[in-house]
């Protein structure tokens, strides 16, 4: 991490958090920093608690221990929530007949819809397009989600975590069961939403391989936080050396 | 036509009818979709309860049965979230409830078998006056509420967790929908009766879903075919001098297995 980007107060901080389930143990004491402009990747192996993180993160779970803060604010008092865009692990596990359009599903985001307010709908509706031009999605607005393939659908619940303006986006596994090339997409997309509209990206994954080039920092995670920093340093540091071994991951000192 | 001009009883039918029939449709698509259609039957049967204990106790059975599918829902829900049952079984055992209560008030009473009767199979044909401004007041109040919410709905029916971490309460939207379906299945009750009440909310509803591409379709259909029911249904049953509840039904039924075949001539 470079030192001014650890002098800016950061956009959410996890501060030893520990969390356990009636049968054990699921994280232990993760202090965790995430600053504006990060394309962070949270990695670890099944179970490590990556997806537990990120739920304590959204408030919806509540830690054992420690607390979270986002925009400087505790997460009970945090109510800015359409700053935050998130995708859950089994967004494309709907119901495949739900009857909503592209666009509906996108405008779900938006709040109670104003029908007295012709100003309002305007701007609801220029957001619902710039967000599906983003995702390049436009042409299918008013198809049925469920009619969409995997990769597009995926798309579309990017265009509804966006449409609100967020300052940061939670993606939790976006890739699974999609194929290479919809993945390369996938990942310029969120390139793009980094660099130029300004939205910081936490990306987990249980795929260790995926180290995209354009993921600024990662966090390996398996119970404890076993490393957190630059990419470039990542590659060369020895979690992992002992992921590419095969080893199983071990606790560093953060 | 002139009978409806003629008839108060068949003009004060039809206007609670199409406000009832329009506040079960456009609820139902939501129900349907959260995957509580049985919730509708369930409270039904405990309404049955509130309109005996509302018959024992000379009081406005539509206001009691209202305050005893209230409570009832909310109970339904208390039990589906923290008593660890299986799916429908919540609902299963307070409509049981529901009917036992009423039986054994109906037998202890003896004198209001017709009355009762009536709030079994529905007879919109004897609504009150005052009912007819009840209800229409009622399903005003359960379509405003809907529409004004149905973006958050559609997105907690859709995706619960995204839905909350956008900052939706989910709970006080689950409270509202099962508060406004009790509400829904009473006001119901007066057209069908409380044995019908749910195929008003349940068949408009599956029928609006076989057609529509979006979510605002699905809405309209399902108001078009509770209309249509109730209209065509009245009518048919007038001419016909046949059950209004009967009738309302088979014709929603009937729009119900049009729109499956148009759907499975589309694919």
């Amino acid at each position: 991490m470079d030192s001014s980007a650890a002098e800016n107060k950061p956009l959410i901080s996890v501060e030893n958090v520990s969390f356990s389930y009636g049968y054990g143990l699921v994280l232990l004491d993760i202090t965790l920093p995430i600053h504006e402009g990060d394309f962070l990747s949270i990695i670890g192996p099944n179970g490590s608690g990556k997806t537990t993180l990120l739920k304590i993160i959204l408030g919806l779970l509540k830690p054992t221990r420690g607390r979270v803060r986002i925009m400087g604010k505790d997460l009970e008092e945090f109510a800015d929530w359409p700053k935050i865009g998130y995708i859950p692990q089994k967004a494309t596990h709907f119901d495949p007949l739900f009857p909503a359009s592209a666009k509906e599903v996108v405008a779900m985001a938006l709040g109670p819809s104003r029908l007295l307010s012709r100003g309002t709908r305007r701007r609801e509706e220029s957001a619902i397009r710039h967000a599906l031009q983003v995702v390049g999605m436009e042409e299918f607005r008013n198809r049925r989600i469920g009619r969409l393939s995997g990769g597009q659908q995926q798309r579309i619940f990017i265009a509804r975590a966006i449409v609100n303006g967020p300052r940061i986006l939670f993606l939790d596994e976006p890739t699974t069961g999609v194929d290479a090339e919809t993945q390369g997409y996938f990942y310029d997309l969120l390139d793009r939403l980094n660099t130029q509209e300004g939205i910081t990206i936490v990306l987990v994954t249980h795929d260790i391989g995926i180290v995209d080039k354009h993921i600024s920092q990662v966090a390996c995670l398996n119970q404890r936080l076993v490393y957190h920093g630059s990419h470039g340093e990542f590659c060369r540091s020895d979690t992992f050396k002992d992921i590419l071994a095969g080893g199983h991951l071990v606790s560093h000192r953060h | 036509m002139d009978a409806f001009f003629t008839y108060g009883f068949l003009q004060r039918a039809l206007l609670a009818g199409i406000f009832i029939a329009v506040a079960c449709a456009v609820l139902g698509v939501f129900l349907l979709l959260r995957k509580d259609a049985m919730i509708g039957h369930g409270l039904s049967h405990i309404t049955f309860a509130g309109v005996a204990l509302g018959l024992f106790l000379h009081m406005m059975p539509l206001a009691v049965a209202l305050a005893f599918s209230v409570l009832a829902s909310l109970g339904i829900m208390k039990l589906k979230e923290s008593a660890g049952l299986y799916g429908d079984t919540a609902i299963a055992i307070v409509s049981s409830l529901g009917m036992a209560l009423g039986i054994i008030l109906a037998t202890l009473s003896q004198n209001f078998g017709v009355a009762l009767l009536n709030y079994l199979f529905g007879e919109i044909l004897a609504i009150e006056p005052v009912e007819v401004w009840l209800s229409m007041a009622l399903a005003a109040v359960v379509v405003v509420l809907v529409v004004g919410n149905y973006r958050k709905f559609m997105f907690l029916t859709f995706d619960r967790e995204s839905a909350r971490v956008s900052g939706i309460r989910v709970r006080r939207l689950d409270t509202l929908i099962t508060i406004l379906a009790s509400v829904t299945i009473v006001l119901g009750m007066k057209v069908v009766g409380i044995l019908l009440v749910s195929a008003l909310i349940v068949i408009p509803a599956a029928a609006g879903l076989q057609l529509a591409s979006n979510f605002k379709a699905a809405i309209v259909l399902s108001c078009g075919v509770g209309l249509v029911s109730v209209i065509v249904g009245l009518a048919l049953a007038f001419v016909l001098d046949l059950p209004a509840s009967g009738m309302i039904v088979l014709v929603g039924f009937l729009l119900f297995g049009l729109f499956f075949l148009l759907r499975k001539g589309k694919t």
